[in-house]
Order: structure tokens, then sequence, then C-alpha cells
């Protein structure tokens, strides 16, 4: 656990900038694609960008999960991972499948009113 | 509206599949505090089950969750949650001590239970929600 | 037109991307996000909760205020997506 991890995680800043992009991508297709679904999508690569960033603070050198594993009284701290940004992002995983659900019902009925999920469509048809 | 993919190859692996998915979740759920697992994760994986079955076999499999009662099965969990929270005060401690509830057991071990009581809360509710958010994406027709 | 928006984006992502050299390196023990509360969850986490899971000790019994948060919004995004989808349901008269 300790050589083999830390040639894995001695990657430096290398996770934040490809955390970056993926926020980025995510950014660019909320704003640029026309079609509605496609910016849900993005939303959703959105969120896992921030879940990424979040997991990649938690992370310790030499560390391993944070399930407790030996007996003794004293616990060393440093051979587990910060437990608290994957309590935080557990809960945000199963809220951002909840807010997806509710963007695509949102989406059914938009798609039922109006015959499109297209942006620009969308907007001419609310200007008639 | 018919949504099920029944063909004898599908119905046979998810007949075959469905008791060992329950099993996983209910496991997963009852030992997220000893291993990776909990209310959370055990919730989806029931809920996958559940889901898997309804595509399978459509509605007629009997495996229905109606969305009034995939409702009160949420409401039931966040009720189950509120309720463990509520029992603090009620032998005074504070809201969701669960060291203050009378199990004649020792601190740890009583929160223990206490959180075990809040993850199966929270399984039930995740699982209600999944499979009701399912249910109505599935049942929402594009005609009107 | 679209394409413009790509110029606010990449100031921004030059900006996170500058910013990311601010970060302690991942797998630092010594960051910030790691001395704070953390020690106290890892080391006294199981004698105090009960559960050799950090994770869910955290997420239920140090946390489970958030979590009861977390419970009520996802009951509420279920009652949101069957209510936004369901009134159709009920216009028909019963179609379920």
């Amino acid at each position: 656990m300790t050589d083999d991890m830390e040639g894995l995680w001695s990657v430096g800043t290398a996770q934040y900038f490809l955390t970056t992009v993926l926020l980025m991508v995510g950014l660019y297709g909320i704003v640029a694609r026309q079609h509605l679904l496609r910016k849900l999508m993005a939303m959703n690569i959105l969120q896992v960008a921030v879940i990424v960033f979040f997991i990649a603070l938690s992370a310790k050198s030499g560390a391993t999960v944070p399930v407790v594993i030996e007996d003794g009284l004293e616990i060393n701290v440093a051979s587990y991972v910060n437990p608290l940004p994957h309590a935080l992002m557990l809960t945000a995983i199963v809220v951002s499948v909840s807010t997806t659900g509710v963007a695509l019902a949102l989406l059914i009925r938009i798609r039922r009113r109006y015959g499109t999920l297209s942006e620009t469509m969308l907007l001419a048809k609310l200007r008639e | 509206m018919k949504l099920a993919f029944g063909s004898p190859a599908l119905d046979a692996a998810s007949r075959l599949m469905t008791p060992f998915m329950l099993m996983f979740g209910a496991y997963v759920v009852v030992h997220g505090h000893d291993s990776p697992g909990g209310g959370f994760q055990g919730g989806v994986i029931i809920a996958a089950c559940i889901i898997l079955v309804r595509l399978v076999r459509g509605r007629a499999g009997g495996w229905m969750l109606a969305p009034e009662r995939a409702l009160a099965f949420a409401c039931a969990g966040l009720g189950i949650f509120i309720g463990v929270g509520l029992l603090g005060p009620i032998f005074g401690g504070n809201f969701l001590d669960y060291s203050a509830l009378p199990l004649l057991l020792e601190a740890p071990k009583a929160r223990a239970a206490g959180s075990m009581a809040i993850e199966i809360g929270v399984a039930v509710t995740v699982t209600g929600v999944l499979s009701l958010i399912f249910d109505a994406l599935v049942e929402a027709r594009d005609d009107g | 037109m679209f394409r413009l928006s790509l110029v606010p984006l990449v100031v921004l992502g030059a900006l996170l991307m500058t910013a990311a050299g601010g970060l302690p390196p991942v797998g630092d023990p010594e960051s910030p996000a790691a001395t704070h509360v953390s020690p106290r969850y890892i080391s006294r986490g199981p004698e105090e909760t009960g559960a050799t899971n950090l994770v869910t000790g955290v997420l239920a019994d140090y946390r489970s205020y958030d979590t009861l948060g977390e419970t009520a919004v996802i009951c509420a995004a279920g009652l949101a997506c069957w209510l936004i989808l369901g009134a159709r349901w009920r216009e028909d008269g019963g179609a379920q």
C-alpha cells in the first residue's frame, strides 16, 4: 500500500487540471449547445467534475480507504483518506440523480407543450 | 403503456438475478457500518432490481411499485429518519442524538443502532424515489 | 455566435488552472482539508459512532442533520417529478 500508491498519487496538481478541463467541457455544453437534453448532459458532466475535485481533495499519499481494519486502540490518521468529502459526495451523487430526474420530467413537459427541445425553436415559439 | 423487453433469455436471467440483487442490496444497507455501503447505495441497488423486473416483464410482472405507493415509501423513509431523530429529545438528548435512546447498550453500540435505523430510512426513501422517477418518466407520453 | 461563448470559458479555464497551482498537491497528508476536522473523524470515529466504516460514521452520525436535509431533498425531487408528469394522467381521468 505504500510504494505503488505513492507512485499513483504523486501526480501533483495534474488532477486539478483534468478536473478543470472536465468543468470547462460541462460549462461549454451548458452555454453553447442548443438542445436542452444536451445541456442537461453537460450539467451532469459538470457535476461529475465537482465530485472528482472533491474526491481528489480527500486523497492522501500512502493512505487506504476509510474503513478501519486495525483492532488497536490507536488509529493512525495518516493511513486513512479523509472520509468527509466521500460522505458529502455520496449525498451529492444521489441528489444529482434526483435533480436529473426532475429535469427530465420538465423536459418531457416542455416537449409536450412546444413539440421541440431546441432552444432557438423554443424562443421563436415563445415570441409568437 | 407497454415497456417490456420480454424474451425467454431476459426473463430467465432476470429471474435468476433478482433474489441475489435484493439480498445484496439488503446486505449493503445492513452491513454499511463495517464495509463500504450504506443506505444510499443499498437503496439504489434495490431500486435497480425493481427497475430491472419492470423493464423485462413490464407491468404485468406484478412488481410494479405504483407511484402512490412509491411516494408513500419515500415519505415513510423520511418519517423513519425524523422519528428516530425525534426519539433523542423525547428521551432527554439532542435531536438525532442516538446515544440517548433507551437501548440498554453502551454509547457506541446505541449510536450504531440509531444510525442503522437512519440508514434503513434512507434506503427506503431512495428506493421509493428512484422507482417513482423511473415510472413517471416511462409513463410519460409524447402525444399531447 | 455561440462560438463567442468560448472566449469567457477559456478565460475562466485559465483562471482556474492558475488557481490550481495554489492548491495543495493531490495526496498531501498535510493539506488543510486533511488537518481540520478529519483527524477527529478518523481517530475517534469508531469508538464514538460504533462504525468502522468512517464514511457511514460521518454520514449517519456526525453529520446526520446534513443527511436529513439530503433525504428531504430526494423526497421532494421524487414528489416534484411525480407532480410534473402526473398532472397529465389525472387530466385523462384516471389513465394512471
